[in-house]
Parts: structure tokens; C-alpha cells; sequence
């Protein structure tokens, strides 16, 4: 048989069976080995972590890290959502927790809304200039974090904006508008001009062709924008350190100062349940996200 | 009244300059069509009337006010596009009233509106619909529907029918023209489409290269192009050209074409025929007969078009088209008499391609 034989067979016995057997070929068979393999390894870590954290410090003393828990217990989560200490206090990650929700929230409908009208503006009222201007915020996204941080720390102090919640938020929305105006430009230079055209005939001026004709249309990129925000600014550890002030560090920063504030043994097991607990959101995220993420992946790719 | 009047416009994007000094003013109440080729700029010059793109010079008077630093919503014209451009979130309904409640009518007036223009329009059913679930034609009926409601005195038509088939197009042509009647509104209507041109123009203003080829009523564009460009740009079937050499005898004025003489008696010159001179003959298809006269003229092809029937002949060594009645019996291969109505074609100087 022809090799186009071969492929028009196929196709009628898939045609007339809708249970085609799937062709289990050396490749095929490679290929899910290296993938499972790949999978154990990277979930090998999740696993050392969320079993240790069910067992008492009694069992992990005695050194059997991929041992199942003899004695299951739930102590060591308690422990770390309510008492755990993060430097004096004894309160556990749970104020962390809050506070990065108090940081997240704002942060991420600040930046979104900031992108998005940056992104109009760029795209539909076209300035003189508007291309080296874009150019110039494209280049905030590939300048090192660090570089910006003692400037930013003497510009929010004299703002009165350094070491509150406001002043973060401010921070989060800055760093992250390089991104959010290239994904929201991005998405409205595809609009057809006429759109805007038509809304102009009909009378409305910036604020509000933005707000009632633009922004409805805008559910897909809001919502990739949404993701990439949230994990990025969860995940965020420096600036909150640097810019939210002590009562106002998010869970990552608590996190830190946990596994870092030792008296007598290493909790181990507390300590594991409070990185779970910090990861937990993002990763809820993306599970929860799939297919939105991958899109504002390759979304964010264009950046270069 | 709403006349509009054009002076002087200068557009530039960049370095490339899209109007240079045109002027053009449209009466109250009239359909003035803009047509050509695309890239002649006309698009350019009814988006800058809508007040979308800015002039670089000149004046733009409504009314003999001048608009030119006027937003778009002032300007008190409505637009239909191309691309429909229906707002993709909102209903039907929605996209009728939003001009409206933009400009901060009351609800019951807005209502009242959107239920006349869905009426007009036949659209009701379709009321609570989104875009997505229109067809093209349908859609076309809600921008046009869109600009209704706004109860403007002008209307702009940015190629409303380009995105249909000829059917639909056809049937929306007929609509847009009683409307007009209806309305008597004054309409600036763009397309490359010489037949809704001819159809619902009152005036047709022909332009290439940025340039107002020739301006006039319907009949004067296609009777009497101006130039070649317009000539060949306006008709289907296409006007075709004979190269020919005018002959000056006294009084008596002749073209040759090829080894026929064609006798130009008829022909109503603008301006003393030079002899020697080399023109071109534009014979439409119904400005040429066969089964009389003193051509003969070899069929070459039959294309029968339904009402009528297109017949290509050699008249000479040039190919020429003549529209017959259906019913003449005519085959490829036969030698026919033909005649030429000299008071009717159009002679053009080879060198300028201007109307002599």
C-alpha cells in the first residue's frame, strides 16, 4: 500500500468506528514516558511537601523524606494559618494572607484600568509621537526591577506614599503597566477603526467611547490581563518588602520572615504548610484559568 | 438648508498629499455621489466632511458655517460605514438609541425613534438581537437605521453596499434611494460602484488621482465624459476605443479609423477640429447598430445578457460591442452592415485623454 492508501484507510475506519484505536508507535510510547517521567520529577517537590506536612515532627526527625505520613495530622496547618511566627508576632501567615489580598485587589483593577486606557489612547487617538512614546514604556518592561526601586523609594517617601498600602498599590500599578498597555494596544488595533469612527459620529468623546463602546468588548483581554496580574503581583516579593511597610507585608514576605524566625527545631512540617498556603491562590489560578493563561502567555510573548 | 460647501482642502498624511485644493459644493437636499477607483481619495474626502480626519488647509461650510474645527457630533450629519461598525455588545435596540442617549434624550423620545427608524426600515423583529446574529444585509439596515435616528439634515455613505452580493446590494439601493426621496435629506455617498452611482446620484463627482475628474448630473457623465478615464470608469459593458486621425476638409470633418472613414458631421466639437490630429473614438455599445449602415463589420463573439445581447465585431482591426435586442439572430463568423450615431460617441485627443 501507498502511503496515501494507508491514510485513506484510516480515515474510513475511523469513519465507521467512532472508537478508532489510537496508534500506540514507538514514538507515541516515547513520548509518554518522557512526559511522565517529566511530570514525576517536577511534581516530586509538591509531593516531599504536602506529606510532610501532615506528619508530626517526630516522624520527619528521622530523616525518611518520601516516607507516608504513620500518623496523619493537621497541627502543622493550624499552626501555620494561626500561630506561626513571623518575626516577634506570633499570629501565623494568615495576616499575610489578607494583606496580600489588600494589596492584590486594588493593584490589579489599578493597573488593568490604567492599561486599558493606555492602550486605547495609543491605538485610536494617534498623537504625534504616540510610537516613540509606546517605544519608551515598552522599554520600562525590560529594564531590571531593581534599577527603579531606591528612585521609587525616595519619590513615595516624599509623596508620603512609602511603607502604606496605597503607596504598594501605586508601585504594582507602575511596574505593571509596560505589559498591560502592550496586551491592551495589542488588542485594539485589531478593532475596526470604523467602530471608533461611528461612535465618534454618534457623539461620544474619549472617556466615553473608552468606557461604553471599547470596554464591553474587552472581556477576553481583561481577563488574561486579570490572571497575569494576579499571579504576578501574589507572587511579588521584593517590592512588598521594600514598599508596603511592616503592616501591610504581603503573605510572601510573612512567608519568608516564618521560615526565617526560628526558636529551638525547624518546624519543618509548619513550614511546608505555609508555602502550600501561599501558593495556593496563583495556583488556583491557573488551574482554574487554563486556557485564558496559555492565551496571555502568548499574549505577553510579543513583548519579545 | 444644509448645503455644504468644500473649498480649498488640503489633506496630508505625513508627505503624501490626498487632497490638494479641491472644491466641490453640494446643493440642499442633493445626492451627491463620489466616485472612483479606490486610493482617488474619496473615502479621505467624506471622512474629513464627517470631521474624522483633520484638514490640513482649507474650509468646509455647512449651512455657510464653517465646521472645519468642529467635532464630528457637532457637525449635525449622521454616517454609515462600510464595515457597519454595529457596537458587537449592545442589541439591536441599543445600537440605535445609543447616539441618542449619548446626547441625552429623553427614554420615550429615544423609544419613539427607534421604533419609527424599525418600521422604516422593516428591522422590528430584529430589535433585540446582537449584531453577531445579523446577516450582512440586516446589518447594513441597522447602521442605516443608526444614522436615521439621529434626525440629521446630511447623511454620509462610506461604500454602504461594498460588503454585500449583488442581490442584496441591489435590493438596498432601491431602499437607500426612497429614502432619500422620503427624507429629502442632502446625501454625500462614496463608492467605486458606477451603477449606484448612476442609480441614486443626482450629481456624481468622478475622481482619480485626488482630482474631480468631472463633475454632473447622471446623464452628463455617461453621454458626455469629460475625459477617457471617466469614459472607461462609467458604463458596463465598457465604452470601447477606436484609435483613429481626424481629417479636416473645408467644413467637412472626418476620423479614419484604421481604412474606414467615419464622417463626424454630427459631432458636437467643443473646439475647432485640428487635421492630422490623433484621437481616440469612444463608441458605447448602444451607440453602434447592426443590420444597417455603411460598415461591415465581422462577429467575432455573441454574449447574450438576458434583456439584451452584447455583440463583438471587427470593424476593421478593431474590436467594438454592440447592444442588440435579444431577439436578433446574430452568429460568430457572419459579416454584418453597421452604423455608428456620430452625434452620440465620444471623441477624445489621444495625448491629453480630454473630450474634444
Amino acid at each position: 500500500m501507498s502511503p496515501s492508501d494507508v491514510s485513506s484507510a484510516a480515515v474510513i475506519n475511523a469513519a465507521a468506528s467512532p472508537k478508532r484505536k489510537s496508534a500506540l508507535t514507538i514514538g507515541r510510547i516515547g513520548l509518554y514516558v518522557f512526559l511522565i517521567t517529566a511530570a514525576l520529577f517536577f511534581l516530586l517537590p509538591l509531593f516531599v511537601m504536602l506529606i510532610t506536612s501532615v506528619k508530626p515532627m517526630e516522624e520527619i526527625r528521622n530523616g525518611n523524606l518520601l516516607a507516608l505520613p504513620q500518623v496523619f495530622t493537621i497541627q502543622p496547618w493550624v499552626k501555620a494559618w494561626t500561630q506561626a511566627c513571623t518575626g516577634l508576632k506570633c499570629e501565623g501567615i494568615q495576616v499575610g494572607f489578607w494583606n496580600s489580598w489588600f494589596i492584590l485587589i486594588p493593584s490589579v483593577i489599578v493597573s488593568i484600568a490604567a492599561g486599558a486606557l493606555n492602550g486605547y489612547a495609543l491605538s485610536f487617538w494617534k498623537i504625534r509621537g504616540a510610537e516613540i512614546l509606546f517605544a519608551i514604556l515598552m522599554l520600562g518592561a525590560f529594564v531590571p526591577y531593581q534599577v527603579y526601586i531606591f528612585p521609587l523609594v525616595q519619590i513615595t517617601s516624599k509623596l508620603g506614599l512609602f511603607n502604606t498600602l496605597p503607596g504598594i498599590v501605586v508601585v504594582h500599578t507602575i511596574f505593571g503597566l509596560p505589559v498591560m498597555t502592550l496586551l491592551f494596544r495589542n488588542f485594539y488595533v485589531s478593532v475596526p477603526r470604523d467602530l471608533f469612527s461611528a461612535a465618534r459620529v454618534d457623539g461620544c468623546g474619549f472617556l466615553r467611547i473608552f468606557w461604553s463602546v471599547m470596554l464591553p468588548m474587552s472581556t477576553p483581554i481583561i481577563v488574561v490581563a486579570a490572571i497575569l496580574q494576579t499571579t504576578g503581583i501574589w507572587n511579588d516579593f521584593i517590592l512588598g518588602l521594600v514598599f508596603a511597610g511592616r503592616d501591610n507585608w504581603p503573605m510572601t514576605v510573612q512567608l519568608n520572615n516564618v521560615i526565617n524566625s526560628t526558636q529551638g527545631e525547624r518546624e519543618y512540617n509548619v513550614q511546608m504548610a505555609a508555602t502550600i498556603l501561599t501558593a495556593l491562590v496563583p495556583m488556583l489560578v491557573y488551574f482554574l484559568s487554563g486556557r485564558y493563561f496559555v492565551r496571555g502567555i502568548a499574549a505577553g510573548a510579543v513583548k519579545g | 438648508m444644509p448645503n455644504i460647501s468644500i473649498e480649498n482642502l488640503n489633506i496630508k498624511f505625513g508627505s503624501v498629499t490626498v487632497l490638494d485644493g479641491l472644491n466641490l459644493s453640494i446643493a440642499d437636499r442633493e445626492f451627491m455621489v463620489l466616485l472612483g477607483p479606490s486610493g482617488c481619495g474619496k473615502s479621505t474626502l467624506l471622512n474629513t466632511v464627517a470631521g474624522l480626519i483633520d484638514a490640513n488647509d482649507g474650509r468646509i461650510l455647512i449651512d455657510g458655517t464653517d465646521v472645519i474645527n468642529l467635532e464630528p457630533k457637532d457637525r449635525g450629519l449622521a454616517m454609515v460605514f462600510q464595515s457597519y461598525a454595529l457596537y458587537p455588545q449592545m442589541t439591536v435596540r441599543g445600537n440605535l438609541g445609543f447616539g441618542l442617549k449619548v446626547a441625552g434624550l429623553p427614554k420615550n423620545e429615544i423609544e419613539k425613534r427607534v421604533s419609527d427608524a424599525a418600521d422604516l426600515l422593516q428591522i422590528r423583529p430584529l430589535l433585540d438581537r446582537k449584531p453577531a446574529a445579523l446577516s450582512g444585509g440586516q446589518r447594513q439596515r441597522v447602521a442605516i437605521g443608526r444614522a436615521l435616528v439621529r434626525q440629521t439634515k446630511i447623511f454620509l455613505f462610506d461604500e454602504p453596499l461594498s460588503n454585500l452580493d449583488a442581490q442584496l446590494r441591489a435590493e438596498l439601493r432601491l431602499e437607500i434611494k426612497r429614502l432619500h426621496q422620503r427624507l429629502k435629506t442632502t446625501v454625500i455617498y462614496v463608492t467605486h460602484d458606477q451603477i449606484e452611482a448612476l442609480t441614486l446620484a443626482d450629481r456624481i463627482a468622478v475622481m482619480k488621482d485626488r482630482i474631480i475628474q468631472q463633475l454632473g448630473t447622471p446623464e452628463e457623465i455617461y453621454e458626455r465624459p469629460a475625459n477617457r478615464f471617466v469614459a472607461s470608469f462609467v458604463g458596463s459593458p465598457a465604452m470601447t476605443f477606436l484609435p483613429a486621425t481626424l481629417q479636416v476638409l473645408g467644413a467637412h470633418v472626418s476620423a479614419t479609423v484604421g481604412s474606414i472613414s467615419v464622417p463626424l458631421e454630427h459631432y458636437p466639437f467643443k473646439s475647432a477640429p485640428e487635421n492630422g490630429m490623433a484621437i481616440e473614438l469612444g463608441v458605447r455599445p448602444e451607440q453602434s447598430t447592426l443590420g444597417e449602415g455603411p460598415y461591415s463589420a465581422k462577429v467575432e463573439m455573441v454574449e447574450p445578457m438576458g434583456a439584451d445581447t452584447l455583440v463583438w465585431s471587427k470593424l476593421g482591426e478593431y474590436s467594438l460591442s454592440t447592444r442588440v435586442d435579444a431577439n436578433t439572430k446574430i452568429l460568430a463568423g457572419e459579416t454584418v452592415p453597421l452604423s455608428l450615431s456620430t452625434n452620440k460617441i465620444s471623441l477624445f485627443a489621444k495625448d491629453s485623454g480630454l473630450r474634444l
